[in-house]
């Protein structure tokens, strides 16, 4: 059981929160919870809880146990080593020693949290956990006592853009659905299909408090005047989709979906749906042809989802971080929301830290954050001896950004100008063993796997592209190729039917813009600076096992 | 399928049952699958073959999934195919017909962190090295 403490009995003295989201499970925190369990039971600590919890974002670190009334967290606590345990142990007792201090560690004192609020604090599995922390006051409070319109003006108000990508005002989107007609219905529909490699926020935030997603969808499906509601997940995450159909039947028993929210006449029927390992379906209608049970190519546009989507109906779809920023914006108030970020980007945005940084993990900062700030303060920087060389943002249709520009303040426009985008937050480090052209290449076999095949400049022009770069790796192409390449990236990107076409030649711009000498160094010389090609060799490589 | 309505939209979601149910998808099942729901049978098999998440082949009698996402690539996944392919070729395993080994390529599992990562018998090993992989492997 999570909390230890039977009801009406005393809070507990102290908890060790013990993180239950992926990364930490694969290392084994199921069992350290348990094994928790019987240490804290065996040294008769009665008034201590053992409980289990989402994300607590360090997954360089894990299993990770959190000790709120120290303000301390642990690090590898191991199943198999309870010598891992000790300090932790020694905590629980009231001892303050060992773990990592929260706040003074710049990882997690340098972060907002608003969508990871309850991330690490409440049980994934239990809605009473959520409701204890003020879950659904805000459905409570938009059902009961607003009017649709005041609804999206509050959105509207708090400047909130979407978090997939694109970063589309969210109230301006609203608006446009509810102001349709939808005799028919109307759908809102939740993009869980995170599908940029490297990225893994929404995974987090599904697996850590999935009430939260579903909370946000019920507000927007009142705010639109749309009664169903889809949430599709990627087929990768099965915990992320366990979590959500067990928090959907949760609330669907304690009145919070379903037939009559919170007591009130508006209903909302919520269904998951599962992908099946098809990158393109994040792309928003292509997303709808595979929730119609349809192979998941998109279609031109317009007419946009908002005017017809699900089945012809009217259909609003925003990504999971998005529907998790509405609950706070409700009960805090569009202005509060407002006040954080920059003018253009308002809010927080959550990152997934990876690659050739100490820190990785999932991280929530108020936009305009420099890059600088990110990656070294927060994320602590690269392993010793080692040299940064870019940073990846946006998954495969963002791009590289070099040294130069780490001083640069993380939003929308700052990154789109910069040649990349915000995309859904993925942020991989890269350092000087790394080599840029390897990075395009592999960015371009992604997209050319991933490609629908519906349209023929990102069918044929990704292969082609990849070709290219191909050549490049083993050192084996001309200047020409490099010339063939630039303007076959700069047709995939104005002929493409959707945004996994147009997007594929980003990495291989940006990477060019920053990173020219690279390529000229495999075309000229023959040499890859960062020694990781291996030129001269005559087959393709990495073209003999096939994509799962 | 009864419980989602013999609706023509609830294929992939019957799909993704009878995969689980069956450990792969032959003509036999998206024949069936296509009739009970309304779906030509043309349909159910252009929906199974366009996800690869869907597989019309049996299954090994063990699974190697090594994922490919950015971080993963960063930290030598393409070592780690190489070395579990090789094990393969030295064992002859490639194309024989009772499989003992299925080596997959997927796209980003999520936990980066622990890159680069492998999922081995559903079960997920992080921080691997090809001869770390070569011997969890071999140890099936």
């Amino acid at each position: 059981m999570s909390a230890a403490a039977p009801a009406g009995a005393q809070p507990p003295r102290a908890s060790a929160n013990v993180c239950q989201a992926a990364s930490c499970l694969a290392m084994g925190s199921a069992q350290v919870c348990r094994a928790l369990e019987a240490e804290v039971a065996a040294a008769g600590l009665d008034d201590v809880a053992v409980r289990r919890v989402g994300c607590l974002g360090l997954c360089a670190a894990g299993p990770l146990v959190e000790v709120p009334e120290q303000g301390r967290i642990f690090e590898r606590v191991l199943p198999g080593d309870p010598s891992s345990r000790e300090g932790l142990l020694a905590s629980l007792k009231g001892e303050a020693r060992g773990g990592r201090p929260v706040a003074s560690d710049p990882f997690f004192s340098r972060q907002v949290k608003v969508v990871l609020e309850r991330c690490g604090t409440v049980d994934p599995e239990n809605i009473d956990d959520y409701l204890a922390t003020g879950g659904y006051e805000a459905l409570a409070k938009v059902a009961g006592s607003m009017s649709p319109d005041e609804v999206t003006s509050e959105v509207v108000k708090s400047g909130l853009r979407g978090r997939g990508g694109a970063g589309y005002p969210t109230g301006l989107k609203w608006r446009t659905v509810a102001k349709e007609a939808g005799a028919a219905g109307k759908f809102v529909v939740c993009n869980a299909d995170e599908g940029d490699p490297g990225a893994f926020m929404d995974r987090s935030v599904m697996e850590s408090s999935p009430h939260q997603v579903l909370e946000g969808m019920a507000i927007a499906g009142y705010a639109v005047g749309a009664n169903r509601g889809y949430v599709y997940v990627r087929a990768e995450y099965p915990l992320a989709a366990e979590r959500l159909a067990l928090a959907i039947r949760q609330a669907e028993r304690r009145g919070y979906l379903g037939a009559r929210v919170a007591g009130t006449r508006f209903s909302f029927h919520v269904e998951l749906r599962m992908g099946a390992g098809a990158y393109v379906c994040g792309e928003e209608t292509a997303l709808i042809a595979s929730i119609q049970g349809e192979r998941g190519t998109p279609r031109p546009r317009p007419p946009y989802p908002a005017a017809s989507g699900l089945w012809g109906c009217p259909t609003l779809i925003n990504n999971v971080e998005t529907f998790a920023n509405v609950p706070s914006i409700i009960v805090r108030g569009g202005e509060w929301f407002a006040s954080i970020g920059t003018e253009r980007s308002k809010g927080t945005k959550v990152f997934s830290l990876a690659g050739a940084v100490k820190n990785t993990g999932v991280v929530e900062v108020p936009m305009g954050l420099t890059l600088r700030e990110i990656v070294f303060d927060i994320g602590g920087g690269l392993a010793p001896g080692r040299r940064f060389k870019a940073v990846q943002t946006g998954g495969p249709a963002g791009g590289c950004l070099p040294e130069e520009l780490l001083d640069m303040p993380v939003d929308y426009e700052s990154l789109t100008q910069a040649g990349s985008m915000m995309g859904s937050g993925g942020m991989i480090v890269m350092d000087d063993t790394t080599c840029m052209v390897d990075v395009a290449k592999f960015f371009m076999d992604f997209c050319r796997q991933e490609s629908c095949g519906k349209c023929v400049p990102c069918r044929v022009g990704t292969h082609e592209m990849w070709r290219l770069l191909d050549r490049m790796t083993r050192g084996v192409a001309s200047r020409w190729d490099l010339e063939q390449l630039e303007s076959l990236a700069g047709m995939v990107r104005a002929m493409s039917l959707c945004g996994l076409g147009q997007g594929a030649p980003s990495p291989v711009f940006s990477t060019l813009r920053y990173f020219r000498d690279e390529y000229v160094a495999h075309i000229d010389e023959h040499v890859c600076p960062a020694g990781s090609c291996h030129m001269g060799t005559a087959e393709p490589a990495a073209a003999g096992v096939s994509p799962a | 399928m009864r419980e989602l309505g013999y609706r023509p939209d609830a294929l992939i979601e019957v799909l993704h049952t009878a995969q689980e149910a069956f450990g792969y998808l032959d003509a036999q099942a998206l024949a069936y699958v296509g009739d009970r729901l309304g779906v030509p049978q043309s349909k159910a098999y252009g929906v199974a073959t366009f996800y690869s998440y869907f597989t019309l082949e049996p299954e090994a009698s063990h699974s190697c999934v090594v994922c490919t996402g950015t971080a993963c690539y960063l930290d030598g996944a393409g070592a780690l195919v190489s070395a579990v392919a090789g094990l393969l070729a030295a064992r002859g395993q490639e194309a024989a017909p009772d499989r003992w080994l299925s080596l997959e390529e997927v796209r980003c599992l999520g936990p980066c962190s622990m890159a680069p990562v492998a999922v081995v018998d559903h079960e997920v090993h992080g921080k691997l090295t090809p001869p770390g992989l070569v011997s969890v492997v071999e140890s099936l």
